[in-house]
């Protein structure tokens, strides 16, 4: 079948000048790159955060919450609707392997304070608030664990605010236990403002990429997250 | 001279328009109730056999019960989803084997009165929206595989939301008059003169395939004329226009090859020469239902709907000087969209081809496509807004997708779009407004 129409894709190039179609899943999820970037970038003041280069896990079920409803984003559950469990994997795993350049950070605009408490919660937590530190489950280096545990920087600050907001109103959810909407849930709204200035103005290093394993063992359950083997 | 008293005269009018009303009441009770014999209080049989779970699973996809049935992210069959319509929501129940929520405590003889008759276990009147003026078609024996199908789910307690809907839409007795107007319970029929094939795609057309719910314009109170019509029609509250299969300007399939139409509710697209893909609500009916039928049951359904009598004028019969005008108003129209032609070649013409010649088994064709030629453009926008993919189907396992563009493109840019490929490369249709787009980009 698949011969048959490239075929029919060479008969049409004798014709018209056809369209320089690839029989490749980045060929197929150009209806992703139309708002994520071209590579799966997003630019530095986009909404859209970037996807390329996080790991598969993670975002496979990013793909099943936005098909399933547990997050709610109209454009995105509609382009869902009609995929599979098998395809929205493979085109996890497709963003999931690609190294592309990172966007330069953004500046910080707050105050020293509130970027120190940022600091603080991102390195160490809260202990009178029962927070773990971020870097318990994203890792050290902030750059997210395979398979299922995100990176926090290279990311846009308005994404990051929206984000911890939808799970601190309970718009967003992941799979349960939602180890996430625990944390924001406990995170004051100068928290959170705190948290994206301070993680937003990091800068990636070159050829950065997620941790192969988590450092120690999560500090609370979180769904969806496969414990790797320390 | 005599003369009736007023007071009277009065007692007597009212008497009158009492007994008019219980006359009514009575033929509307009575249209509600005929034809339908009260369920059998026991008619547990032998258990199901395997055989007979299959067969219902079978038909319930032919139904596709489970594309309402089913909430997003869901447990199958355990109901949720609601229903828009013009008169407010309706929430599919539970259909799942659960005893307080779903059907543990009905009886086969039970489903089939919901059914044949619409009517709930406990004698509720059952909206429309639950498409038993299709359904009533069904035969018992078939109504039976599919209870017993839904009784091998697992149970899931999961309460039934209750519907939304305005007054006075809320209330059975509205519902009773609706029913006398407009709903007959009815008996498959088959057509003596017709072929058994053509007989099977009838029954399961106009029966559970239910294709006139939304191929078939609804009136005022949102009732389709028969199962029989087919002629198209605006999918209430969606927007998104369900093109008729009697016409050769919209989706008719007279000329097309029977297995060319098996092809495209089998796997969602047909990878010939123009090709087509099914997008929207029809993504959905081939994703959940037309991709899992059997190749008998998709040609007998090609074969009823290649054989649909044509509503509409022939094309070729119009002639051929208003032909040329219209090619030649349209030519005129493309050439002065600047701005149409540019957003084209910005966005669109990378897949879609610089003369709308699109890419067979990836992207479908503009040029010449009916799709984009029907008259009303809530398809196309829908598709230009909230991009799309078609159904992952066995035959069309990883599709191409399009992006939307409904955060990048202003109404006035889609409408400059849209009339720029409506009227290209031989498109003749009418130009498209802001004020149009800005209407179906509110749409759900």
């Amino acid at each position: 079948m698949r011969a048959f129409w490239l075929g029919l894709v060479v008969l049409a190039g004798g014709v018209h000048a056809a369209p320089a179609v690839e029989d490749t899943t980045a060929q197929r999820v150009l209806a992703c790159t139309g708002c994520h970037g071209p590579q799966g970038r997003a630019a530095s003041d986009g909404y859209y955060p970037r996807i390329a280069g996080k790991p598969a896990g993670y975002l496979f079920n990013q793909l099943l919450s936005f098909r399933d409803g547990r997050r709610q984003y109209t454009l995105m559950a509609n382009l869902l609707a009609p995929l599979t469990d098998d395809y929205l994997r493979e085109i996890a795993a497709h963003f999931a392997q690609l190294e592309l350049p990172y966007p330069p950070p953004q500046p910080a605009s707050a105050d020293v304070d509130a970027l120190t408490r940022g600091e603080t919660l991102v390195t160490k937590g809260d202990a009178a608030l029962r927070l773990p530190a971020c870097i318990q489950c994203h890792g050290a280096a902030l750059m997210g664990v395979a398979p299922s545990v995100p990176a926090l920087i290279g990311m846009p600050r308005d994404y990051l605010n929206a984000q911890l907001g939808a799970w601190r109103t309970g718009s967003r959810h992941a799979l349960p236990p939602d180890c996430m909407a625990e944390v924001a849930k406990k995170l004051a709204p100068s928290d959170i403002s705190a948290l994206s200035q301070w993680l937003a103005a990091q800068t990636v290093p070159a050829g950065a990429k997620p941790a192969a394993s988590l450092p120690a063992a999560l500090p609370l359950p979180c769904g969806g997250v496969a414990e790797s083997p320390r | 001279m005599t003369t009736m008293k007023p007071t009277r005269a009065l007692v007597r009018g009212a008497l009158a328009v009492l007994g008019l009303a219980a006359l009514l009441l009575a033929l509307v009770a009575w249209l509600n109730l005929r034809g339908e014999d009260p369920p059998a209080p026991d008619d547990a049989g032998a258990p199901a056999s395997a055989e007979q779970i299959a067969r219902g699973a079978y038909l319930a996809r032919a139904g596709n019960c489970m594309g309402c049935h089913t909430e997003r992210g869901g447990a199958p069959y355990a109901g949720g989803r609601g229903v828009p319509t013009p008169f407010g929501t309706v929430f599919a129940p539970n259909l799942t084997p659960d005893p307080s929520s779903g059907l543990g405590r009905w009886s086969a003889a039970e489903f089939w009165r919901a059914l044949h008759n619409g009517r709930a276990r406990d004698g509720r009147l059952l909206y429309p929206a639950f498409p038993y003026p299709n359904y009533t078609r069904v035969t018992r024996a078939d109504s039976d595989v599919i209870f017993a199908y839904l009784r091998s789910l697992p149970a899931v307690a999961q309460a039934n939301r209750a519907h939304t809907l305005q007054f006075p839409f809320d209330q059975q007795a509205a519902l009773a008059v609706w029913r006398a107007l407009y709903f007959r319970p009815a008996q498959p029929e088959a057509d003596a003169s017709r072929s058994p094939e053509w007989n099977r795609g009838a029954y399961l057309v106009e029966g559970l395939g239910h294709c006139n719910a939304c191929h078939a314009s609804r009136n005022a109170l949102g009732a389709s004329a028969s199962t029989l019509d087919l002629a198209g029609g605006l999918i209430p509250v969606q927007n998104w226009y369900a093109p008729s299969l009697a016409s050769k300007q919209e989706a008719g399939m007279a000329d097309w090859d029977v297995a060319q139409i098996v092809e495209l509710l089998k796997t969602g697209v047909t990878p010939g020469r123009a090709m087509v893909s099914v997008s929207g609500p029809m993504g959905e009916v081939v994703g959940g239902s037309t991709q899992h039928l059997s190749e008998a049951d998709l040609r007998a359904m090609a074969v009823y709907l290649q054989a649909l009598p044509q509503t509409a004028a022939d094309p070729a019969a119009t002639s051929a000087s208003a032909v040329a005008e219209a090619a030649s108003a349209a030519r005129a129209r493309a050439a002065a969209n600047r701005t149409g032609a540019k957003l084209y070649d910005q966005h669109c013409a990378a897949c879609h081809g610089d003369q709308g010649e699109g890419v067979a088994g990836a992207y479908p064709a503009l040029a010449g496509s009916r799709a984009v030629a029907l008259d009303t453009p809530a398809n196309l926008v829908h598709l230009v807004l909230e991009g799309g993919f078609p159904p992952v189907t066995g035959g069309n396992p990883r599709p191409y997708g399009m992006p939307p563009f409904a955060t990048v493109l202003s109404n006035d840019e889609v409408a400059q779009l849209l009339s720029y490929l409506r009227s290209s490369w031989g498109n003749t249709a009418t130009p498209v407004s802001a004020l149009e787009v800005s209407r179906y980009r509110g749409a759900k």
